[in-house]
């Protein structure tokens, strides 16, 4: 195959694992100090994603290195074009990550709120602003012939992406409800609640899904490709299913649900992009594709090579790491 | 200022800050893993009560550089975008490399070691933190490929208006990376050493669990020490190499104006950067020569020579680095190493011979301020080796002035400059309180737990 588009796979790949794996992390962060009430619920949301969180972080990392590595026009335009929002991404993520570390290190309420509400920002910044980064791909951007773009912070806001960012909000955090079902104490008095709280935030989140597929149809030409439709309505489909199977307490069923949901849209979000990867909306010959954007072939099959050996080497630790800590956490052994 | 300066001030607040906890965590992880098999062979309760103090203290140091690291990531596209054009093909691979190969190692291993202590055999619990040590160092490695081919490009063909990668093998050999590779490695073991002396004295001096951290100035200081001579000695050959290799920086390292044969060594000179002379000097002769050739004579290139060869190579620019900056910023490490040394041996020799104990409050106190000299000496270190290849972003292929994004606005590198700032001023402070908290703890009690 050809190795642009195996590259572009790949990127997809990285993409997919880390809204599927993070997306659980960023829903446990923003459920935070609403679902969970007092110390002993805050440190057993946290412990459920303590082992694993940084593991997943590092999928965006990956997929940030590997967009770098293999297309690097797209790398440096599309950083360039978010400078602000990833400004603001990347102040969330700093606020938690050391969030995780530093609550448990001192025994007031006042200081483990402070980092509860870290933990919150740091999950729901990132959350939005990955909505609106992936709305305006879709969308496309100010692109001139030199690939540069040529819009300001403001052009990236719309009513669309907007819609897309608090999508992605309400989505994570239904995935982080399905999470949780899985990982906390069976028989703990969170269950009940984890009930309550995922038929409503479900119940949103579908709407909204909806309506930002409807504005995706409005405002992007996604959906010429009847294999992006059909994806994302099948991922509309599967989301439904997992709030009813979260309703009847089916948590396996309802987290491989939501985490469908997910996978599902960020491939169909790439099969109406390809082979683009920025759309220009000021000349579409202007977009930058996998062809002249990419790395050159030399560069692509070292890359090759380290990510056959790599991937599926991660892919094995990192299972092994879920696995080991399998157990549902409760409120008796907590680490942090 | 315009974008370009403010993108250089952004860039070198964040990569300092970022660098103050990549040494600790890279020679901490590897002490810590140390500790820990200590104390599965003997036995011995102390190396467990140590390595779980340490321990502690660098998941906070990892903390800090994880989330600090990734500012650097996003970095080069948000700020240097023309760069990662001009670049991306053979910088983004070793970035990409250091993320699958190591950044998942040592994230998912430190997740185990910190949770698993209870779920899994002590040997693979023992492994873990291994791992995440050599994670750590491999992460190391691969930023300093890419740092490396900026100071000396290797491997590569300029085509399709950029710089491309035609030998992998060359990146990964470049002669450059080794000094630096071995350089940067030794000066974490000398950053941890350094901060286990300073925490254990401090320890004494507050007379909590004094026969544990007895031990633990002990294992600090040989640490320490290994660390230091190993550092010097990459050191001076680093230098040897970059003066040979990077002529300008060297000559503006010693402020050295004109050529000189055979050169002396200056310790002391008032730098007058406009009329490029200095005065004042004090001068230990031949020294210069000797130690870049190992003999009392030899040819060293001075910046004014240095300057007009660049102009005929590249054209009319200003190829002068800031000498002064240089110059001082050099002295500074090589005094830092000099007094860490010294302290460090006393250090050994009176816990060998048993005079020091917590009564020896000055020269605990003093070993407790030691903890300030490593990070000084990285510091400066890393602005030699950076404001050393200015103008170029990359030697001999672009400068920094044609690196910078075109679509950003200073407004907006203002904004992200001063938040930046801001949340990394107050992160070090609740990074430092929680230290302390850590470091106050009885270390006798169990706790659950990192
Ligand atoms: C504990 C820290 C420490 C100590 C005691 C020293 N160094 Fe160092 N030095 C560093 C920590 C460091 C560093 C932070 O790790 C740097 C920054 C860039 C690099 O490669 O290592 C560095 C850079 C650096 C450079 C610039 C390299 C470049 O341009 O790439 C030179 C020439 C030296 N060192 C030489 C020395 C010598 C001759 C030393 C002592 C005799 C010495 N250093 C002690
Ligand atoms: C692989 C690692 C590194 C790379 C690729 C790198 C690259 C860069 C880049 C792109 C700039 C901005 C352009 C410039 O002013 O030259 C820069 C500047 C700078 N970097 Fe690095 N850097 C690395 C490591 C470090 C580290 C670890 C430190 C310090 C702890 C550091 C200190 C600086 C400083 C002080 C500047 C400002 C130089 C100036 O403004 O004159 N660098 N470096
Ligand atoms: C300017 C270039 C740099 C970039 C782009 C960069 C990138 C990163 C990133 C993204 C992380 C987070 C990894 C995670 O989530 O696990 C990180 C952490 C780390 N970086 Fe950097 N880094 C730079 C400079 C350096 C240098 C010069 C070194 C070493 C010599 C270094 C060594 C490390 C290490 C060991 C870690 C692991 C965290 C820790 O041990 O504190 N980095 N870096």
């Amino acid at each position: 195959m050809d190795l642009q588009v195996l590259w572009f796979i790949l990127v997809v790949v990285l993409f997919t694992g880390f809204f599927f794996l993070e997306g659980f992390d960023y829903g446990v962060g923003i459920l935070l100090p609403f679902a969970a009430k007092d110390d002993i619920e805050r440190r057993m949301f946290i412990n459920s994603i303590g082992p694993v969180w940084d593991g997943n972080e590092v999928w965006m990392i990956t997929a940030g290195g590997a967009m770098f590595a293999a297309f690097p026009h797209v790398y440096a335009t599309m950083f360039s074009a978010f400078y602000m929002a990833l400004f603001l991404m990347l102040i969330g993520l700093i606020v938690r990550g050391v969030a995780f570390e530093f609550r448990s290190k001192h025994d007031t309420s006042c200081w483990r709120s402070l980092w509860d509400w870290m933990i919150f920002i740091g999950s729901f910044l990132p959350a939005f602003l990955w909505g609106v980064a992936v709305t305006n791909l879709m969308k496309g951007f100010m692109i001139n012939s030199d690939k540069i773009y040529m819009g300001t912070f403001w052009d990236l806001l719309s009513i669309y992406t907007i819609v897309g960012g608090i999508t992605f909000v309400l989505v994570f955090a239904f995935h982080g409800v399905t999470y949780l079902s899985l990982k906390l104490d069976a028989k703990s008095h969170l269950m009940p609640r984890l009930r309550l709280v995922g038929t409503c935030l479900g119940g949103t989140a579908a709407i909204f899904y909806v309506l930002c597929m409807a504005l995706t149809y409005a405002n992007t030409d996604m959906f010429k490709s009847s294999l992006c439709l059909g994806l994302m309505i099948l991922a509309a489909i599967v989301f439904v299913l997992a709030i009813i199977a979260r309703r009847q307490g089916r948590c396996g069923a309802a987290f491989i649900g939501s985490a469908l949901a997910v996978v599902f849209t960020t491939i169909s979000v790439f099969v109406g992009l390809f082979p683009r990867i920025l759309i220009s909306t000021m000349n579409p010959d202007w977009s930058l594709t996998i062809t002249n954007a990419s790395s050159s072939p030399y560069t692509l099959s070292i890359m090759t090579v380290a990510a056959v050996i790599f991937v599926p080497l991660v892919l094995i630790y990192q299972a092994w790491s879920y696995w080991i800590f399998r157990k549902r956490v409760t409120a008796k052994d907590l680490e942090y | 200022m315009d974008v370009i300066t403010l993108s250089r001030l952004q860039f070198a607040v964040t990569t300092i800050y970022h660098f103050l906890f990549v040494p600790l965590s890279l020679g901490l992880s590897f002490l810590v893993a140390v500790l820990s098999t200590i104390y599965l062979k003997n036995g011995k309760i102390v190396y467990k009560q140590l390595a779980k103090l340490f321990g502690k203290l660098f998941v906070i140091s990892f903390a800090m550089g994880v989330v600090t690291g990734i500012v650097q990531e996003f970095h080069f596209g948000m700020n240097w975008s023309e760069y990662s054009r001009f670049m991306g093909d053979i910088f983004g691979a070793p970035l990409a490399l250091e993320a699958l190969s190591a950044f998942f190692l040592e994230s998912v291993f430190l997740g185990v070691w910190i949770f698993g202590e209870n779920r899994l055999p002590a040997k693979v619990h023992c492994l873990s933190i291994w791992l995440v040590a050599f994670g750590s160092n491999l992460s190391a490695f691969w930023i300093l490929v890419a740092n490396s081919f900026m100071q000396h490009p290797v491997g590569y063909v300029i085509n399709n208006g950029r710089a491309e990668m035609t030998d992998f093998g060359a990146l990964l050999t470049n002669p450059y990376v080794f000094g630096q590779f071995a350089h940067v490695l030794t000066s974490g073991i000398v950053t941890a050493g350094i901060l286990v002396v300073s925490v254990s004295a401090y320890k004494l001096l507050r007379r909590e669990n004094v026969a544990i951290f007895k031990t633990g100035i002990k294992i600090g200081a040989v640490y320490a020490i290994i660390g230091i001579f190993s550092v010097m000695g990459s050191g001076h050959l680093h230098t040897q190499y970059v003066g040979h290799n990077q002529p300008m920086k060297l000559a503006s390292m010693e402020a050295l104006w004109n050529n000189a044969d055979p050169a002396p060594f200056t310790i002391y000179a008032n730098i007058d950067m406009n009329k490029e002379k200095n005065t004042n000097v004090i001068d230990i002769p031949y020294a210069l020569s000797f130690m870049l050739n190992n003999s009392p004579t030899g040819e060293v290139k001075g910046i004014k020579a240095l300057q007009s060869e660049e102009q005929q190579q590249y054209g009319y620019d200003n190829y002068i680095p800031n000498v002064e900056l240089l110059f001082w910023s050099f002295r500074i490490m090589l005094a830092c190493g000099g007094i860490m040394l010294l302290l460090m041996l006393v250090t050994l020799y009176m816990s060998y011979t048993n005079r020091l104990s917590e009564y020896n409050t000055g020269w605990l106190r003093l070993l407790s301020l030691a903890i300030f000299l490593p990070f000084i000496a990285n510091t400066v270190g890393w602005i030699i080796a950076e404001c050393g290849r200015q103008p170029w972003m990359v030697t001999g292929l672009q400068k920094v002035g044609d690196a910078v994004s075109q679509n950003i606005t200073s407004l907006e590198v203002w904004i992200s400059l001063i938040g930046f700032t801001a949340v990394y001023a107050l992160l070090a402070i609740a990074a430092i309180f929680v230290a302390v908290k850590i470091v106050r703890k009885d270390v006798t009690e169990e706790g659950s737990g990192l």
